[in-house]
């Protein structure tokens, strides 16, 4: 077996081997989980460092005739290669992280067979080769995902939180369906590479080929949460916090992104759909951005902020800069899974409490979580050169600017200065002032098992974006600065950063309860129930009206009406069948003597 | 002169008089007797066909035999089906019809 072969199966059989037999022993599952991931994140390593590109057959799937073949193809380029990187060294953080903040939960090993399952699964979307493969290890993520949101089903906002994100999720995908069909059908071809040929070869032009872009970029809308679907990703903060950083931050919602990044040559050849592309990744960023400044959640916040960023990344494909979108994934996969990992921290030693307005003053009892976050939040802020997340954005900034998208600047601007005006305000509740109730109050620093993958993420939080770090792993996928950092771009930023604190820590410091109260934000523009409204509208009835044909000509008419009919004749016929030796003897008289009639006549 | 028409008019009758008895009758001995009538209703219309139908100024005598055996084979059956009758009575004590219903239940 080669290596990429086995990072792609071993978690799957890590998962398997626990679901089917060691169930029973949680310490035992965890440490194999644990311990599957360490050798998959080495093997990725290794990969790396052997530069190779490759695709590997595993073999066929479907064939049939010669324009229907859908093989299991391992794509190992600069692009999977790095994004393994994220995936596996996040996935290991997180175990280890998991390991202690799982501990003595009932569900554990159930819990640590989700994460091997879901790695699997990410795996096989981040090599595959082809379309349909990528599809099926798209909605494999997906079920990973439900299972992970919804580990503690006995909770009901739980068990909802995931059949919402797996359902959400079910409308993008049905675009992706498709979009994959569509260009299989003005290209017979389903690998990436054969679509392209087929796309620059002019097979598939003009508004087909808009609209199968825009189909397939309907899977990002869902996977990656983006406007209008975006309503999933904030409550799929119900499951473990671990998952959060790991799923619905660093890797899972990135696949959208990810998903866009390979097909990108769809939207070079694709203006309109760019446009299109840029526009929703711009309008996420911005609303997210809005809502998270009234959340009073911690990973409701980040959930928020995720959204946001996601909404970076896929503006900046939309632009047309892949590269720099591929480099936003990579240092926001670091940052956001610190910080989700630094709030499940929080939340661990506050007795799971996750409103920010009952925390205050932690920054003396947890310090060396304190300042992990602040690195963080630093690197989302986007602090000028000490931090990684700087440099994906003015990648992407500057990437607005020479799209000559000058509002899609601005937007993404106003997000920037949000951004620092939520971050702020976390951070300023969550740890300065005084304790504001007792959990937090009692807090203190967490254990190793948790404090390790802290201080080991912050690490990257801050040189991802350097060159020696982010373009070994990105490798071509890492933009390239012309000229001076110091331009339009970066004053911008630091313009928006500075207001931002500035604004934030005004309007926070020394403030017990929050002072601002924006209602439309804090009900994240009315999208739930809207939602409601709309199913109940576009559902109900027809399902009244279906209710109805169901009870008339379905129960009625068909099942039970058979029935009658039988039963009736039944009844009708058992008079005849009395028993009575003599009424039959009558009866054959009576049909002899028709007969004889028949005959005569 | 007497004319093929009236033996089966008889014929017809008897047998007519034979069903009713058979359908109508609750006592076994008498339906048992109806059946015997039904049979002689047919022998007679034999018998009548036969004498009517020459052949060559000769009676066709196929007829008569067949009838013949019918009187045997119906003194055979009469013979059985007095037996089951009277096996019948000795175990129900009834001669009644509507009373030997047991399979009926």
């Amino acid at each position: 077996m080669s290596h990429a072969e086995i990072i792609l199966f071993l978690p799957l059989v890590t998962a398997a081997a626990i679901l089917l037999g060691l169930k029973r022993s949680a310490t035992v599952s965890a440490l194999l989980s644990t311990v599957s991931v360490l050798v998959t994140f080495l093997l990725s390593i290794g990969l790396l460092l052997k530069g190779q590109d490759s695709t590997e057959v595993i073999g066929s799937w479907i064939r049939i005739g010669d324009f229907f073949n859908i093989d299991i193809t391992l794509k190992l380029d600069a692009l999977s290669r790095g994004m393994m990187i994220v995936v596996t060294t996040i996935g290991l953080l997180v175990h280890i992280f998991s390991l202690g903040y799982m501990k003595g939960d009932p569900g554990k090993a159930r819990y640590f067979a989700g994460l091997s399952l879901f790695l699997f699964s990410m795996t096989g979307i981040v090599y595959s080769d082809n379309f349909p493969m990528m599809f099926i290890f798209w909605e494999l993520v997906g079920v990973s995902s439900y299972i992970l949101i919804g580990h503690w089903y006995t909770k009901n906002s739980a068990a909802d939180a995931a059949k919402k994100a797996f359902l959400t999720n079910r409308i993008g995908d049905f675009g992706f369906m498709i979009g994959i069909l569509l260009l299989w059908a003005a290209t017979k071809q389903f690998s990436f590479d054969g679509v392209k040929a087929g796309v620059e070869s002019g097979m598939i032009t003009g508004g087909l080929l808009t609209a199968a872009t825009l189909c397939i970029f309907c899977g990002t809308i869902g996977k990656s949460a983006q406007f209008p679907l975006h309503v999933w990703l904030p409550d799929a903060m119900e499951g473990p916090t671990p998952v959060s950083a790991l799923i619905h931050a660093a890797t899972m919602v990135a696949a959208g992104v990810y998903l866009m990044v390979r097909v990108a040559f769809l939207i070079a050849a694709s203006a309109a759909a760019g446009t299109v592309v840029a526009w929703i990744g711009g309008l996420t960023a911005l609303m997210a951005a809005l809502m998270a400044t009234q959340q009073n959640d911690i990973k409701r916040v980040l959930a928020y902020s995720t959204l946001s960023q996601l909404g970076y990344m896929v503006m900046a494909v939309g632009l047309g800069a892949a590269q720099a979108s591929m480099f936003h994934l990579f240092t926001h996969a670091f940052f956001k899974a610190l910080l989700f990992l630094g709030s499940g921290a929080v939340i661990y030693a506050c007795h799971h409490e996750q409103n920010i307005w009952k925390m205050g003053g932690l920054r003396s009892k947890m310090p060396i979580t304190f300042l992990t976050f602040a690195i963080g939040t630093a690197a989302l802020m986007a602090v000028p050169f000490v931090t990684s997340g700087f440099y994906s954005k003015e990648a992407i900034l500057e990437a607005a600017l020479e799209h000559k998208s000058y509002l899609l600047f601005l937007i993404g601007v106003g997000t920037a200065f949000l951004t620092a005006f939520y971050m702020t305000r976390l951070v300023v509740v969550a740890f300065f002032g005084k304790p504001r109730d007792h959990g937090a109050d009692h807090a203190h620093e967490v254990p190793l098992t948790m404090l390790v993958p802290l201080i080991i993420l912050a690490v990257p939080s801050i040189i991802a974006g350097f060159h020696f770090f982010g373009g070994k792993v990105l490798g071509e996928y890492m933009p390239h600065h012309e000229g001076s950092m110091i331009g339009l771009t970066f004053f911008a930023s630091l313009l928006t950063l500075v207001g931002g604190v500035y604004f934030g820590g005004k309007t926070y410091i020394g403030k017990d309860s929050d002072p601002l109260s924006i209602k439309i934000f804090a009900n994240k523009f009315y999208f739930d129930e809207f939602y409601a409204k709309l199913i109940a509208a576009l559902q109900d009835a027809p399902a009244r009206a279906l209710q109805l044909i169901d009870n008339l000509l379905i129960d009625g008419l068909a099942v039970r009406g058979g029935a009658a009919l039988a039963s009736g004749t039944g009844s009708l016929l058992r008079r005849l069948q009395v028993g009575n030796i003599q009424g039959y003897a009558f009866l054959f008289g009576v049909g002899v003597l028709l007969l004889v009639c028949f005959a005569l006549i | 002169m007497i004319t093929l028409n009236d033996y089966l008019l008889v014929s017809g009758l008897l047998f007519a008089i034979g069903l009713a008895g058979v359908v109508l009758r609750r006592n076994i001995i008498i339906i048992f007797m109806c059946l015997e009538m039904m049979l002689s209703a047919a022998n007679l219309s034999l018998v009548a066909f036969s004498r009517f139908n020459t052949v060559n100024g000769l009676p066709d005598y196929n007829g008569q035999m067949l009838v013949f055996f019918i009187i045997t084979v119906a003194a055979a059956e009469v013979a059985v089906g007095l037996a089951i009758i009277i096996a019948l009575f000795r175990a129900r004590r009834t001669v009644h019809v509507d009373d030997i219903d047991a399979m009926k239940h």
